[in-house]
């Protein structure tokens, strides 16, 4: 498939995606206009006259009726200003873009992580099948996917960092010695929330990978490619992996919700400076335009995740381009 | 769709420990539950002087810095769960199958528009709507629960969407339609019970998010504050992981093996679907 063309289908699920933005975007402005208390009081603090209170709602627009505050909404949105925090007196979009990298190096690891290891116990289970190693590993694996997230982290904590101290129990740097801030101290401190967050998504994904090998395997070409001479591992890993792994994609990458969910719960527990602390901070805070942009954030990302498997879910299945 | 893999005896019952592994997790928490002025009698939120005892014959989980009997806690803190489970799980459902039902039976222009409606709630994270909505509208665990159903209907809206359209086109479905029979009546007569294994399978699922939900927001500290939960106890637990193990240890457990029993249920009952 040439570059032009995943460029067009990569286009065209974009496209696709426009409607459920504009819901996104129209969920936030309702939620907005449902937060209690007046906006103007929220920002100006109270006490202020009358007058006042009048030019800041001129000046936000916030005399004029819903649909034009709507579409100043969405310009502003347009133009990349998510609003005003309360708490940080600054423009939100750029509390989130601090705050944004540190939650996708962690996201990414751990689905990094569970890619890898999940696809390794998918095929050995599948291959073992049957086995005391594969009723293992899956009693294991469901124990994993039903653990929360925060728990999990807790308990890798209390392993690590705690009973056996190899690991630092929070923080995403080194405040203490010349390590701080180095690419090492950084990748220290990111090992345990990493594989706190990746254990849940490893266990559906050997889930998948299992079920899928095994069903590949009992088909045709397999058989024909076993009756050739080649090896059970082999035409497992050559043959019957490559189709498994269609719906495992799918599966994955519609997982983004999850795993930025799965993210922000592991921050609070690591002290990880990303949007999930930033969301406890401003919740706790009533600091409700971060709090809003910060689901707006998170839920276009969503989409965008979802727009990139749906593309690569049309390369490795290209019957489905329509 | 794909042929199933070929299942041995083995399969089978593999199959059938895995429900009654399920019924076996779910039936514990359920009696804790109903039974906790029983076996752990009195306040949760009673304190004491046995400040974070390592479980001993007293206290066989152990205690908080409060001196509060972690037991006592866990045990009530399974009310708070499975209540929120249940009508959680019965409200989205409830929502679910209405919108689902609507959309799939009447098709067109409706179907469209709900089905844009269940994306967006599809799309964005549960969690990140309910934290939001917390902290808009506050957390009595009311609201939490409302706030969580409301949030968990789009898949099985999805599920009950595509059922629908599927059985509509069966032979005794069409009889129904033709001897002019009211479409919420052939809905709930002819179409929802075919498909029931795959909506408990959902509703399974669902009770398990629904408590994870909850003990989340609790975790973070933004739930209610006047009723014993798991989540609760694990976000207290925090400050204490180097003295005080138990207290993270034991409410987490319970809180996976109660997902954990919901899963499996999902799991048998999804695999009795037609």
């Amino acid at each position: 498939m040439s570059i032009g063309r995943v460029a067009r289908l990569v286009a065209r699920r974009a496209l696709q995606a426009v409607p459920v933005v504009a819901g996104v975007v129209t969920l936030t402005f309702v939620l907005i206009h449902l937060a209690p208390g007046d906006p103007v009081v929220m920002m100006a603090g109270e006490g202020g006259d009358a007058e006042y209170y009048a030019d800041m709602r001129a000046r936000y627009g916030l005399d004029r009726p819903l649909a034009i505050q709507y579409v100043r909404y969405l310009q502003s949105l347009a133009a990349g200003d998510l609003g005003h925090s309360f708490e940080y007196q600054r423009p939100v979009a750029d509390v989130i873009r601090e705050r944004l990298p540190a939650t996708l190096l962690l996201a990414g690891t751990a689905f990094g992580l569970a890619v890898g290891a999940g696809l390794l116990i998918g095929v050995v289970t599948a291959l073992a099948a049957g086995s005391w190693l594969d009723i293992g590993l899956r009693v294991g694996t469901s124990g994993l996917f039903a653990a929360p997230v925060f728990w999990t982290g807790q308990l890798l904590l209390l392993a690590f960092a705690v009973v056996m101290p190899v690991f630092p129990v929070g923080g995403i740097s080194s405040l203490r010695g010349d390590a701080g801030g180095s690419t090492r101290d950084l990748l220290w401190h990111l090992v345990l929330p990493a594989l706190s967050l990746s254990v849940g998504f490893l266990a559906v994904l050997a889930r998948v990978v299992r079920s899928g090998v095994m069903t590949e395997i009992g088909r045709e070409y397999v058989r024909a490619a076993r009756a050739k001479g080649t090896s059970r591992t082999r035409a497992a890993l050559a043959h019957a992996l490559p189709n498994a792994l269609v719906p495992a994609v799918t599966l994955v990458g519609h997982q983004a919700g999850t795993l930025l969910t799965g993210a922000s719960l592991v921050e609070v527990v690591f002290g990880w400076p990303g949007l999930g602390r930033l969301l406890l901070d401003a919740s706790a805070q009533r600091d409700y335009p971060l709090v809003i942009a910060v689901l707006l954030t998170v839920s276009l990302l969503v989409v965008a995740a979802n727009v990139v498997t749906d593309s690569l879910y049309t390369v490795v299945e290209p019957r489905l381009e329509r | 769709m794909t042929p199933a893999p070929h299942h041995g005896p083995s399969a089978s019952s593999g199959r059938r420990s895995t429900a009654t592994t399920g019924v076996v997790l779910v039936g514990v928490v359920f009696a804790v539950a109903l039974l906790a002025d029983v076996v752990a009698p009195g306040d949760p939120f009673t304190t004491s002087n046995d400040v974070l005892q390592a479980p001993s014959w007293r206290h066989p989980l152990g205690s908080d810095d409060f001196g509060k009997d972690i037991w006592r806690s866990i045990a009530h803190g399974a009310r708070t769960s499975l209540l929120v489970a249940l009508v959680a799980t019965a409200g989205a459902v409830g929502i679910g199958v209405g919108i689902g039902g609507l959309a799939g039976y009447r098709g067109g222009l409706v179907d469209d528009l709900l089905m844009r409606v269940t994306e967006v709630f599809q799309v964005v994270p549960r969690f990140f709507l309910v934290v939001t909505a917390v902290a808009l509208f506050g957390s009595g665990l009311g609201l939490l629960t409302a706030i969580i159903a409301f949030t968990s209907w789009s898949s099985t809206a999805r599920l009950v969407r595509s059922q629908v359209m599927g059985l509509l086109a069966h032979d005794h479905v069409l009889a129904a339609r033709a001897l002019g029979g009211r479409p919420l009546r052939i809905l709930v007569r002819h179409v929802l019970p075919l498909a029931l294994p795959t909506l408990a399978a959902q509703a399974a699922f669902q009770a398990s998010g629904a408590i994870l939900l909850e003990a989340s927001v609790s975790f973070l500290g933004l739930g209610d504050p006047s009723v014993m939960t798991w989540g609760a106890i694990l976000h207290d637990a925090h400050h204490f992981l180097r003295v005080a193990w138990w207290i993270a240890v034991f409410p987490g457990l319970a809180l996976t093996l109660a997902v954990l029993g919901l899963h499996l249920l999902a799991d048998a009952a999804a695999s009795r679907e037609y």
